[in-house]
């Protein structure tokens, strides 16, 4: 058996190509807004025909506090990707923290809103139409911050045991990416369902 | 062209016992072996989907026939097309692009090694779980069954009251399975070209096959999607009482309808593409010239991806939209003849003035222009509505989609067989049982889609179980099934020819078609790491550039 080798001329002298990591997150967030867009179309499809109640303006309340906690996290993990840039590992490792407890803060926020709903007003995904497509666009959108807030707690792990350096802030900045995706989607999220849908 | 040939030890190609090199295929991450599984698991597909089909046949044969009961029949028409769409069309290209697209472009591997091993089990777990149907599709009431609701699974015929026990579960998680495999393998593909590109290889001197698989690739991204989407509303309203398609809590039938053609259309294209790209690759090679308008063809594929995005509602003229929305798709639709139009003479341009070669991949290729060019005319008289409305539902569209599908698709996918096979095993397969698959297939597919068209016209609705003797059907049906016999036969010699030709095929040599594109200047099989040096490019045909140093590419770019 033998292998045929073909030798090329010289080699170019520059030659710069985009990094794969970028590369396939943008894909991954051009998916993923696909997939909203058809949840973000069903919902607003479905305003007003629900046949029976609840409907959103008796029963929904906007969640401007915990929106804003979801928006600046993105302010805190874009500072944080910067630091780790410039390897100042502790500011690094504190606005990580700080992202993630704002996160945290949001999904407990969600998990409140939704116990209230289903509690005090009796609405269920199977109530009616807006129940179905209220809890399956929120609850995509929360399944985004949990898979998120998944993959920054396993950054931030090794973070803790010494392990992110500079070296890592390529991929850091791929998971950041990751971070304003969901924060981008909660604003349509959030326009469509407390304020148009009411 | 300087080349030296490297000896590989002796130690290193014994043979191993079947249990290692089983193991090694299982786990594999290496862009070759998970193409040629993608491509083998399809051709597996293949076989049933192809059984299923003649089962389908046989029953249509002649009128009041009772080959098989009324819902084993619903069962095969919705098997057949969800197999051949989701695990042998997609499967089969996706295989050839991971194959393909790394020695194109000159890279080690794809860019993501896991991520693709990941997809391509993905997707075959897709495939097993449809299949698994047949045995737990009731649950543990008894015996199994298949999904019966045709591969649309149109509301409401897929909620809970309409197909109770766990069939239409397993045709919608084997779709979101494959679907997630699907986007995997996208963003893999996209990432691969942007970013391990060999030194030189521009992006306007990609070869088109990488091109197209680009496109392919983003438009995987957009249309595959929404059909996740949907399928995971389909299983909020199966598993957790919503509405989504529950007419009466005020949901709609036709958003899914909606839903479903905005992945479906699309998706004919995302087959479609990567045999244009076979085609761009092929036709040039056997008729001697580089191919004829090489941006021409790069824009008219991001045209056709563009366009083919808002043309799905004329899968849905009869269910009663405006005269505005009418108006709108028939005229995207028509628009999408222009690009397609325009890719049709560059091949043929291409072939004009050319030294042609009449060998099975070529055979194959001309084949695809012509019944290309038919099934897109068919396509032109379907998109005008008030035609549409006549005819939809028919064995007119039967007939149609299947003169896309066979005869493009799978003539395309044939030609690329033939040409990419002695790169994948070192071996070429017969000229002459190739010419006999070629003529056979083409007769039994005339046979076959030809005549149908004509029991449509005559008012034959599709997926109709039996008919009444005295409506003029029963012969062209006859016809019809006898030439499905006559492609089954033809499938089973190039069956033969690929496992024949592994074997005792001649000797391929590392570029035996004198082609231009990188993945022949390596050997056949190509090593585990592909290139022993990096490769570097100058202009569209590296390998003309090392052949012809006295007259390069590069000198006119």
């Amino acid at each position: 058996m033998s292998a045929v080798t073909t030798s090329f001329p010289n080699p170019v002298a520059a030659w710069h190509l985009p990094s794969r990591g970028k590369v396939a997150m943008a894909g991954l967030i051009i998916a993923e807004s696909a997939i909203f867009t058809i949840f973000v179309v069903a919902y607003l499809f479905y305003l007003g025909k629900s046949i029976t109640g609840p409907t959103p303006l008796e029963v929904l309340e906007t969640p401007i506090f915990y929106t804003i906690c979801l928006l600046s996290s993105s302010l805190t993990i874009h500072l944080a990707a910067k630091s780790l840039e410039r390897d100042y590992r502790r500011l690094f490792l504190c606005l990580w923290l700080l992202t993630i407890a704002l996160g945290g803060l949001f999904l407990y926020g969600t998990a409140q809103e939704w116990h209230r709903l289903i509690y005090e007003h009796g609405l269920t995904i199977s109530t009616n139409l807006f129940g179905t497509t209220y809890y399956s666009l929120v609850g995509l959108h929360a399944f985004h911050v949990t898979a998120g807030l998944i993959m920054l707690s396993v950054v931030a792990i090794f973070g803790l045991i010494g392990r992110i350096g500079v070296s890592q802030s390529a991929r850091v900045a791929v998971l950041s990416m990751y971070w304003h995706f969901v924060d981008a989607v909660w604003v349509v999220v959030f326009t469509v369902v407390y304020v148009l849908g009411r | 062209m300087s080349s030296n040939v490297i000896t590989v030890p002796v130690g290193q190609t014994e043979a191993r016992p079947w249990v290692d090199e089983l193991h090694q295929w299982l786990t594999t991450v290496d862009h070759k072996r998970l193409g040629i599984l993608y491509i083998v698991s399809a051709l597996l597909f293949l076989v049933i989907g192809g059984v299923e089909a003649l089962i389908i046949r046989i029953q249509l044969m002649h009128s009041h026939n009772n080959f098989v009961s009324p819902q084993v029949f619903n069962q095969m028409f919705t098997m057949h097309g969800t197999t051949m769409i989701f695990f042998v069309a997609m499967p089969v290209l996706f295989g050839f692009a991971n194959y393909l697209i790394p020695l194109m472009i000159g890279a080690r591997d794809m860019a993501f090694p896991r991520l693709n091993a990941f997809s391509f089990w993905l997707s075959f777990l897709g495939g097993l779980l449809l299949y698994f149907s047949f045995l737990g599709g009731s649950g543990l009431y008894g015996a199994g069954s298949a999904p019966d609701v045709g591969w649309w699974s149109y509301a409401p015929l897929g909620a809970r009251a309409f197909s109770p026990g766990h069939s239409s579960d397993y045709w919608t998680l084997a779709l979101l399975v494959s679907g997630f495999g699907s986007i995997g393998t996208a963003i893999n593909i996209i990432a691969t070209i942007l970013c391990l590109r060999c030194p030189g290889m521009k992006l306007n001197r990609m070869p088109l096959l990488v091109w197209m698989n680009l496109v392919m690739a983003g438009m995987v991204l957009l249309a595959i999607t929404p059909l996740s989407a949907a399928q995971i509303m389909l299983l909020i309203d199966r598993y957790l009482g919503g509405h989504f398609f529950d007419t009466q809590a005020g949901g709609s039938a036709v958003l899914w309808m909606h839903f479903f053609w905005i992945f479906g259309h699309p998706e004919v294209y995302v087959l479609i593409i990567p045999c244009f790209a076979f085609m761009s690759e092929i036709i040039p090679v056997f008729s001697r010239k580089p191919i004829f308008g090489y941006p021409v063809m790069v824009a008219a594929t991001v045209c056709i991806a563009f366009v083919s995005m808002s043309v799905w509602a004329h899968h849905m003229f009869t269910i009663g939209m405006n005269s505005y929305a009418n108006s709108f798709f028939t005229l995207t639709t028509m628009a999408v003849g222009i690009p397609t139009g325009i890719k049709i003479f560059n091949w043929i341009g291409t072939m004009w003035g050319g030294r042609i070669q009449f060998k099975t991949p070529m055979l194959f290729s001309i084949g695809f222009l012509f019944q290309f060019l038919i099934a897109g005319l068919t396509g032109i008289m379907m998109a005008a509505s008030p035609f549409d409305w006549q005819l939809s539902l028919s064995y007119f569209v039967v007939a149609h989609f299947h003169y896309v599908i066979v005869g493009g698709i799978l003539f395309a996918l044939f030609a690329a067989f033939y040409y990419w096979y002695p790169k994948m095993t070192g071996r070429m397969l017969s000229e002459s049982l190739g010419k006999w698959h070629f003529w056979l297939f083409l007769i039994g597919f005339h046979l076959t889609f030809d005549v149908m068209h004509i029991p449509g016209l005559l008012g034959m609705p599709r997926r109709i179980y039996t008919y009444e003797p005295g409506r003029g059907w029963d012969t062209l049906n006859f016809i019809i099934t006898i030439g499905a016999f006559i492609q089954a036969i033809a499938i089973l010699i190039f069956v033969a020819n690929l496992i024949i030709s592994y074997f005792k095929g001649a000797q391929a040599g590392h570029d035996p078609w004198d082609a231009w594109t990188l993945e022949w200047s390596i050997s056949s099989p190509p090593p585990a790491y592909n290139f022993a040096t990096v490769p570097t490019v100058a202009s569209r045909r590296p390998l003309w550039d090392l052949k012809h140093p006295e007259d390069p590419d590069s000198r006119y770019e």
